[in-house]
């Protein structure tokens, strides 16, 4: 592991004072000042979290926040916390910070076991655990158990276990692994989705089933392996299956009955769409009538994927949810000429009509499976006298987008990672611009394109810490030779037509981990991973960030400089989302699920051959070490500070 | 070494030569015609109550088994139905490895294409009724290639189509440790 801290032009730093933080001091050091702020930062903040870590129930974190000139969740969509995890981003607007601070960098190499829990899968787990008032509840990848752990006993007993029994055949049509990216709670009732394409609600105290509905068809190769997300009374779920010809789509069901209260496609005509007198796209290339329809081949948007696999965020002021649409399908671009039109860009919907508002096409006529669904980061920025409501979206293309939330304009779009597949964002026209060298054609192998199709970034999320004003982002350094292929539509099978292998990027880690300043588009440090990162981070107000690698080591780093401060070897790969709360006893507690797999790790979880490079649309190729540096697994781990 | 004998050794090579190119082009499409079915394709790892072996190989297995013609007649197959798209080259993905020496269900030729005609539940898909019988069995003939059994000289070295893999003449593999795929 290296940390490469930056230095050019000035250096933010947030220095401790007698009340919490003063923001917004800009200061131009160098070397070894840095360090000995930094150290003495340290000291104050370690001073200053022991302090007060005797057992404050106050809701939110000790001390305020910094109101300083750096991003800030907007409130509304980031409450206080209250030492639960109910959604897989924490919040609304998607931090994934917990506001518990008795962990510190002083103390978090004391972090032990408190127990672990074996989860009887061995797939790629994904799936942060949620934490209610005492409850752990974990759901597994294929066959989606849903456990609900005591957390008031010792050693944390199983309550109940709730199996939802999908069709076995469903894992013959879910492209990278059987997993499953979490649950969520709310009022009384925990929400999740199967393999097979349904969604659940079970009563989060007695373990019953309250509805469920089914809303993919795995004849047509839908799965859904997404985590719902929860808002003014509708569960959202989308489907997945963007290698399998599948058309993408979003739902919308009751809460409290499971009835879908509106489903809008993403591809085809405005009418499917849910498009009309609101949507008002920024951009021209936006613009137009039946665009889910006239940007492909004659039909080819009924099976041109656009599906709706990844993060959902809401706006609880504007009402408007966002989500990001899948790469179109087949991967082989020569199959559909056009932007292909709402694959790979981002939407904003009313969430009470489902009605779309804007569109940008953050990719269009993707030609590398740059998928947009990553996670979307709710943030005001500091903007000339004010603040302006902004999305924070590290994207599959390499490109950190700042974009304003109420239009879709996007104000920034910066490289995070080695990119030299596109030039850049045109942002007067909002148009990404490819390098024609890089342009795949059907025929012949295109060498050296950057990133990979898992992107600079793939689906697993940043954390933001509201203390450092930056987003931890664990992503991929990855590149790949591309050939496309005829594909050729046969429903529930494949439809992706390339062979790819893919392999290290320049300077030969296969992972990153930044810690990205998000107001001056640049990174702080950040860390080099061997294996590609393929677990998302958590950000605590210990000035604390954890994240997992493949290889199975759960790691905390200090916040504010990525000094490693404390590791755990875990059973297995980590790819599974950390997350930290409140026990009943009134201790912080960091939880995980180390289990290898999903696209990364499927050369283990699928016990694949590692002698075919092109194994797994070709990660395999750049992950042939994997299986030698760990197994399948599923266990549990929750750490704490004894006392 | 006499003179002689390097002859009689020319002439054997010639011959094992001929012999070998004899064997790689006999299509079966010259055979007799045998109906159209593919076998149950019991498994040798399945219990038999009442008697102690398995049911022996199916006849037709030794048209395709083997079979040069068969093989890249399968390997176009395996591309264009889509195969590719969950077993990659062999490497597997979404579906299972077939390249390497572990068979679910069975590492016989009449296996493999039952398990191609009536799918598997853990989401192989049927195609029966979807492929020709003899295009099941072309299928199974390149599935058990990928393994690396058949001898070398009946696998192509290069595909038929456009293909950006390596040409199975030259695939490594692991070191085999084939209990149930041997022919019978």
């Amino acid at each position: 592991m290296r940390i490469v801290q930056y230095r050019q032009g000035t250096q933010k730093l947030w220095a401790p004072g007698a009340g919490g933080f003063h923001g917004g001091v800009m200061r131009r050091v160098t070397g070894a000042l840095t360090v000995a702020i930094l150290s003495a930062a340290a000291t104050l903040l370690g001073a200053c979290h022991r302090s007060s870590s005797t057992q404050s129930t106050s809701p939110i974190a000790e001390g305020p926040l910094p109101a300083g000139n750096h991003a800030l969740p907007p409130a509304a969509a980031a409450p206080a916390d209250d030492g639960n995890w109910v959604m897989p981003g924490k919040n609304y607007a998607a931090t994934r910070f917990s506001a518990l601070s008795q962990i510190t960098p002083a103390n978090v190499s004391k972090l032990a076991l408190a127990f672990t829990f074996s989860t009887a899968t061995n797939k790629g787990f994904e799936a942060p655990p949620l934490v209610v008032n005492g409850t752990m509840y974990v759901i597994t990848p294929y066959p989606n158990y849903l456990y609900a752990l005591d957390l008031t006993k010792p050693g944390a007993p199983t309550k109940w276990t709730f199996k939802p029994k999908p069709a076995a055949a469903s894992q013959g049509v879910a492209c990278c692994d059987v997993v499953n990216r979490g649950a969520v709670y709310d009022n009384g009732k925990i929400f999740f989705n199967t393999l097979d394409g349904q969604t659940f609600a079970v009563d989060a105290n007695s373990g019953q089933m309250a509805w469920h509905t089914q809303l993919g068809d795995i004849q047509r190769g839908e799965t859904i392996t997404m985590a719902p997300l929860v808002a003014n009374g509708k569960v959202l779920v989308g489907n997945s299956g963007g290698e399998m010809g599948v058309r993408g789509w979003i739902a919308a069901l009751d809460e409290g009955s499971g009835k879908v209260a509106w489903k809008a496609y993403n591809t085809g005509p405005d009418k499917d769409v849910l498009i009309g007198a609101r949507f008002k796209p920024f951009y021209p290339m936006d613009q137009g009538k039946d665009l889910g329809v006239k940007s492909w081949p004659p039909d080819a948007w009924k099976i041109g994927g656009a599906t709706t696999w990844g993060w959902l965020a809401y706006d609880p002021e504007t009402h408007l949810v966002f989500y990001g649409t899948s790469n179109p399908g087949p991967w082989n671009a020569d199959q559909r000429p056009g932007d292909n039109k709402w694959s790979a860009g981002l939407f904003a919907r009313d969430v009470n009509t489902g009605e779309a508002v804007w569109h940008y096409q953050t990719t269009p006529h993707d030609l590398f499976d740059y998928d947009d669904v990553n996670e979307i980061i709710l943030a005001d920025i500091p903007w000339g006298s004010g603040r302006r409501p902004v999305l924070l979206r590290p994207d599959r293309n390499g490109y950190f987008y700042v974009m304003d939330r109420r239009t879709g304009q996007v104000l920034s779009a910066t490289p995070y990672g080695y990119i030299n597949s596109t030039k850049g964002v045109d942002l007067k026209s909002g148009r990404l611009i490819y390098v024609a060298d890089k342009e795949p054609k059907a025929g012949r192998v295109t060498r050296d394109i950057c990133p990979a199709s898992p992107g600079a970034k793939d689906w697993n999320p940043a954390a933001f810490s509201p203390v450092t004003g930056l987003v931890y982002i664990p992503h991929n350094n990855l590149c790949m030779d591309f050939s496309g292929v005829q594909a050729n539509y046969i429903s529930g099978t494949p439809y992706v037509g390339a062979d790819v292998k893919m392999y290290a990027g320049p300077g030969g880690n296969r992972g990153v981990f930044t810690a990205w300043d998000p107001v001056n588009r640049r990174p702080v440090w950040e860390i080099k991973e061997d294996l590609p990162l393929w677990s998302p981070a958590l950000a605590t107000a210990g000035n604390l960030v954890f994240y997992g690698t493949m290889d199975g080591w759960f790691k905390a780093v200090d916040a504010r400089n990525g000094k490693l401060l404390w590791q755990f070897k875990a059973g297995s790969g980590i790819i599974g989302q950390p997350i930290s709360y409140r026990g009943p006893d009134g201790r912080q507690y960091i939880a995980v699920v180390a289990g290898v797999g999903g696209w990364a790790g499927a050369i283990v979880s699928a016990q694949m051959d590692p002698h075919d490079p092109t194994g797994a649309l070709g990660f395999a190729n750049a992950v042939k070490d994997l299986p030698m540096k760990t197994t399948a697994g599923g266990i549990l781990y929750v750490f704490t500070v004894p006392r | 070494m006499s003179s002689r004998s390097r002859v009689s050794l020319l002439v054997l090579g010639a011959a094992a030569l001929a012999l070998a190119a004899c064997n790689r082009e006999e299509h079966h499409s010259r055979a007799k015609p045998i109906g159209e079915t593919v076998p149950a394709g019991e498994s040798p790892d399945t219990i038999f109550p009442g008697s102690s072996t398995a049911p022996p190989l199916d006849p037709r297995a030794a048209l395709y088994d083997n079979n040069a013609n068969a093989i890249s007649q399968g390997q176009q197959l395996f591309l264009q139905m889509n195969c590719v798209g969950c077993h990659s080259h062999g490497g597997g993905g979404m579906g299972p490895p077939l390249m390497d020496d572990e068979w679910r269900y069975g590492g016989r030729i009449d296996q493999i294409a039952t398990t191609i005609a009536e799918g598997r539940p853990n989401g192989m898909p049927s195609w029966r009724g979807k492929l020709t019988e003899d295009q099941i069995w072309d299928l199974a003939a390149y599935v058990r290639s990928l393994s690396g059994l058949p001898s070398k000289d009946a696998v192509a070295s290069r595909s038929e189509s456009m293909s950006a893999g390596t040409p199975q003449t030259l695939t490594p593999h692991a070191e085999m440790n084939n209990s149930d795929a041997v022919p019978q």
